[in-house]
């Protein structure tokens, strides 16, 4: 068996070459990967806005904590292997080998360690970053009430009493805050990558979200979640803009576009897909409510309905 | 009339895709093929009798491979048409596959890759290696072990056949989640197919698991206590426990989707009193440990190769006991990490997070009794410890992804973007699958009596390991550059073209490897006189399975052996084979009672996919009548005596002898290479055509 197994030896490149390729092929495709990158939008990581920025910030904490524990180890058993390779050396051999309890306790205790660190981040990251925590600013926050439908975005300023499809303009440093709501249309997930993480759109509940950006431009929003045929064109723009710039956009939207009333809004709610931008003035103050109290049901969940929602925030 | 007896199942509902008639025409032909066979050698009977109503473990363990293959390589084709789609559908142009299409495509890839490939090789590798680990003759229920499988059968055929009589598949993702899968949304038979896919083999697997658990706990040999299991048998008792206590769950929640899509019921409907936020509990709850279900039998299959390989046992196996214990009992409790972005409280989402951070700390452990059990061990690198080398790599990077995704702020960025699918395939190809490989690889030559070429295996491998870092590697940044999951079209200005384009190229050198794969088999067969291994024991193992013949007779041990240490074998090896003696042997009777409660419970599947009530109640019917009969049958059971052992076991040993005296223990001969095997293909396909050799079949 042994001069079988040392005829296969062989076939083995030595260590140093296969390092060697190994290097060669993962530098020539990190170097690929780079060129690909160069001047795209890497969304998560060019964040232009407080909470992106914040979870930028937490990924690559938890990303060094756990590389710090994970490099090493993975290192050592590679490291083992090939020092107790079969034909080093049978020297070292020793099948009786046991391990003692500091190892044992080693073993449970280093892991541990290292997911307290991890664990006295989550806690306060988790609260501290939670979708429907009022963000902190001198400037009163914009509402805008979101509804998913099959397979576009409306977006409702209640202050401005204006109305969007798959086009929403934000003003910069100015808290904002989404009421996320859905019509007609499965759970879908509304997510704007450079400004903040996504939520659920749900019908008959309304999940908060808020955002602040800190950087004029165009972002790219979408549904993160299949919501049916029409998902991959289920997007939108989030443009961010000056004060005065997005002051502006709302006059002269009100300007140029039509009513929101509830016969515009059946019309609008029938499945379609790949929407164009649209835009609407005045809009029916009560429609977001009826939509949402639509699911509600009953009576009784009429009732708690307000109270239930404010109890999840 | 026609209503009533054909349902909604009409003309129109035929197949009429250029993929579907596609499908069917290779299916057709198939089956064609395979019967012109059976009858042209006349192995119909042979078929029937030794293979399909059999209860050996081994020869299902061989049958749940041989599924689960095919379906790897139907999952597969899955994949590279979804990245043909992506790597195509960019700005202006669609692909070739339209949204529903896609959509469905990879709705089957998900589940035919969960449950008829992991779920397959895994219970298979379970049938095949756990009753002879533990030293039994058969299972505690062989009639359940069959059943449970054709119940798999069931839902592979389930899962396949809206190629074959039309309609469609779900185009809802894996999980079908509500209200996207509810009637208002998804009204097709789609849904419907995929319910009775899961419902069938879901139900097949909570009663194999069941089985395997009385199977592990009462049915070992004489001194093998709980604490001398070998670390597989481990690693399948905690998977199996965690089956029984999830899978009722998928039961039931399938079983509610169905009223609410047959019967106009309002469990998980939008409108209507209904909690869509209810079913995406209940699936996680259950798909959650799933995933666990996969990986535990995988970490029990590391643990036999690294210590096999090593030489040396298990070190610390009571931590690496506990490290599954805890695996498998956290991970019943992390479910709500998949939706933290449905909207619950900081509170809620904070706990959730917590204990996935606390179940890396088991995984970490069994790492670490890897690495203490290479220390000072003399490492042979066979292919079954390669593929360790790969998982631990691959592995651990979806490890550290996973534990960024436990942060719910940072899970709010990476939740449905391709991050996380790169995350998860990470995980179980890099764990599931390569651990299918390092088993299948390390007891091939206990299944078949010869091992695998080695040469083509690591060519495999290769392209395997390289594969994956060509397809994952872009996917994990196509995620961070905020690239969704399941998009069948993107603009051109996302810059994300170029890496659907690597992805494909990835998945292209996959497919190499799964040729190569192919390949290492028949090269295997074509040289095993070379690879033959007489003893039974190729490796030196450890464990009971290897005290067997390859392949084992069909009562697996002639004497029942007394266990007196963990690693049985060896201490048999060391203090002497016991002296065989010849003994009555009672084993149970092949059935086809599981295979008419399969096929049964396929009509009810499918008469209520297409609406047909009258042949739901009658195939229900059947099923109870067939129970009813088998349960009064009293012969189940025959025996084998000690005469028949004894003529059995002296043929094997004077085969054993002569083959020995041919080609020597284990030949000097190198395994083929590629190349060779080409060319072998080539002169072999030239002889036959020169010497017109087909007549003569």
């Amino acid at each position: 068996m042994k001069s079988s197994l040392s005829a296969k030896q062989k076939n083995n490149p030595s260590l140093g070459r296969t390092l060697l390729r190994l290097g060669t092929g993962l530098s020539a495709f990190g170097l690929l990967i780079a060129m690909l990158l160069r001047g795209k939008n890497i969304a998560i990581l060019d964040a232009k806005g407080t909470i992106a920025s914040q979870q930028r910030g937490l990924i690559f904490y938890v990303l060094t904590v756990i590389l710090a524990i994970a490099v090493p180890t993975v290192i050592l058993l590679y490291f083992t292997a090939w020092r107790y390779r079969e034909s080093h050396s049978t020297a070292t051999y020793h099948p009786e080998a046991k391990t003692g309890k500091a190892f044992i306790v080693a073993i449970w205790a280093l892991p541990t360690f290292v997911m307290l660190l991890l664990a006295i981040a989550l806690v306060p990251a988790t609260h501290k970053l939670q979708p429907n925590k009022a963000l902190a600013s001198s400037t009163p926050p914009i509402t805008i009430q979101v509804m998913a439908m099959r397979w576009k975005w409306l977006f409702i300023y209640p202050d401005q009493q204006i109305a969007t499809v798959n086009y929403v303009q934000i003003p910069k440093d100015v808290p904002i805050v989404f009421d996320l709501t859905a019509d007609e249309a499965p759970m879908s997930s509304f997510w704007i990558p450079n400004l903040s993480g996504q939520l659920y759109a749900m019908t008959g509940h309304i999940n908060r979200l808020n955002l602040m950006a800190s950087e004029n431009g165009d972002y790219r929003g979408r549904s993160a979640e299949i919501n049916g045929a029409g998902f991959a064109g289920m997007q939108f723009t989030a443009r961010v803009s000056s004060k005065q710039d997005f002051e502006s956009w709302v006059d002269m939207t009100k300007q140029s576009a039509s009513t929101l009333d509830k016969a515009t809004y059946q019309t609008l709610v029938k499945p379609s897909e790949n929407n164009a931008v649209t835009a609407f003035y005045p809009v029916d103050d009560s429609l977001y409510a009826d939509t949402v109290m639509k699911y509600m049901g009953s009576h009784d969940h009429q009732m708690t309905a307000q109270t239930q929602h404010e109890g999840m925030y | 009339m026609k209503e009533f007896f054909l349902g909604r199942l009409t003309q129109d509902s035929l197949p009429h895709d250029w993929v579907t008639v596609g499908g069917t025409g290779t299916f057709i032909a198939m089956f064609l093929f395979a019967a012109l066979i059976l009858t042209r050698t006349k192995r119909w009977k042979w078929l029937w009798n030794d293979w399909l109503t059999s209860v050996d473990p081994k020869k299902i363990g061989i049958m749940y491979f041989l599924t689960a293959a095919f379906m790897l390589i139907r999952g597969g084709i899955d994949v590279i048409l979804m990245w043909v789609q992506q790597a195509l559908s960019s700005g202006s142009s669609h692909g070739i596959l339209s949204a529903d299409h896609y959509q469905q495509i990879f709705t089957a890839h998900g589940n035919i890759m969960v449950f008829f490939v992991a779920m397959g090789f895994i219970f298979g590798l379970i049938n095949y290696i756990v009753p002879l680990q533990i030293g039994a003759r058969d299972l505690a229920s062989p009639l359940l072990n069959t059943l449970g499988f054709w119940l798999y059968i069931g839902g592979v055929v389930m899962v396949n056949m809206f190629f074959v009589l039309g309609g469609q598949y779900a185009a809802t993702g894996w999980l079908a989640v509500a209200p996207l899968s509810g009637i208002a949304f998804s009204p097709g038979t789609g849904v419907d197919y995929w319910i009775w896919s899961l419902q069938i083999s879901g139900i097949g697997t909570t009663l194999g698991a069941i089985n395997f658990i009385m199977t592990i706990l009462k049915m070992r040999a004489p001194g093998m206590t709980i604490w001398k299991m070998p670390l597989f048998t481990w690693g399948s008792l905690f998977s199996m426990l965690m089956a029984v206590a999830v899978f009722p769950l998928l039961t039931a929640t399938l079983f509610l989707q169905f009223f609410d899509r047959y019967f106009g019921a309002h469990f998980f409907t939008a409108l209507g009193g209904g909690d869509p936020m209810m079913y995406t509990n209940l699936i996680w709850m259950w798909g959650h440990p799933e995933v666990y279900i996969l990986m535990l039998p995988a970490f029990g299959i590391f643990s036999e190769v690294v210590a096999t390989f090593s030489r040396k046992p298990i070190a610390s196996y009571t931590a690496n006991v506990l490290g599954m214990a805890g695996v498998s009992a956290l991970a019943l409790s992390v479910w709500l990490h998949h939706f933290f972005t449905m909207g619950a409280s900081a509170d809620v989402n904070a706990f959730f997070g917590l204990i996935t951070l606390v179940i890396a700390i088991p995984t970490a452990v069994l790492f670490f009794t890897w690495i203490a059990t290479m220390h000072r061990g003399l490492i042979r690198f066979d292919t079954p410890m390669l593929w360790f080398l790969g998982f631990v790599t691959i592995f651990t990077i979806g490890g550290v992804s996973g534990l960024i995704l436990a942060f719910p702020p940072a899970d709010f960025q990476l939740h449905n973007s391709l991050f996380l699918v790169a995350h998860f395939h990470s995980n179980v190809i890099g764990g599931v699958l390569f651990g299918i490989f390092a088993g299948i690889s390390y007891w091939f030559p206990k299944f078949t009596g010869f091992r695998l070429n080695e040469r083509i295996g690591r060519n495999a491998f290769w392209c395997w390991i390289i594969g994956f870092c060509l397809s994952f590697v872009p996917m994990y940044i196509l995620g961070i550059m905020g690239a969704t999951r399941r998009l069948d079209h993107y603009d051109a200005q996302t810059g994300y073209q170029p890496f659907f384009i690597l992805m494909l190229i990835g998945g292209l050198v996959i497919a190499v490897g799964v040729g190569l794969q192919i390949i290492q088999i028949v090269a295997s067969i074509i040289q095993k006189g070379n690879l033959r291994d007489a003893t039974g024991d190729p490796w030196n193992g450890r464990t009971l399975e290897w005290a067997t013949a390859s392949p084992p007779a069909f009562y697996n041990f002639t004497v029942i052996p007394h266990v007196i240490t963990r690693d049985a074998f060896l201490d048999m090896k060391r203090l002497g084979l016991p002296e065989p003696h010849y003994e009555d042997i009672t084993m149970p009777k092949n059935t086809a009672v599981g295979i008419y409660i399969a096929a049964l419970a396929f009509l009810v599947g499918f008469a209520f996919v297409w609406h047909i009530n009258w042949l739901a109640v009658v195939a229900m019917i059947g099923i109870i009548i067939v129970f009813v009969i088998r349960a009064f049958n009293e012969d189940s059971e025959y025996v084998v005596t000690a005469e028949e052992v004894k003529s059995i076991e002296e043929a094997r040993i004077a085969a054993t002898a002569a083959i020995t005296k041919k080609s020597g223990a284990m030949s000097e001969q190198e395994d083929m290479s590629v190349r060779e095997f080409v060319i072998y293909v080539y002169d072999f396909a030239i002889d036959i055509i020169r010497n017109k050799k087909w007549k003569s079949w």
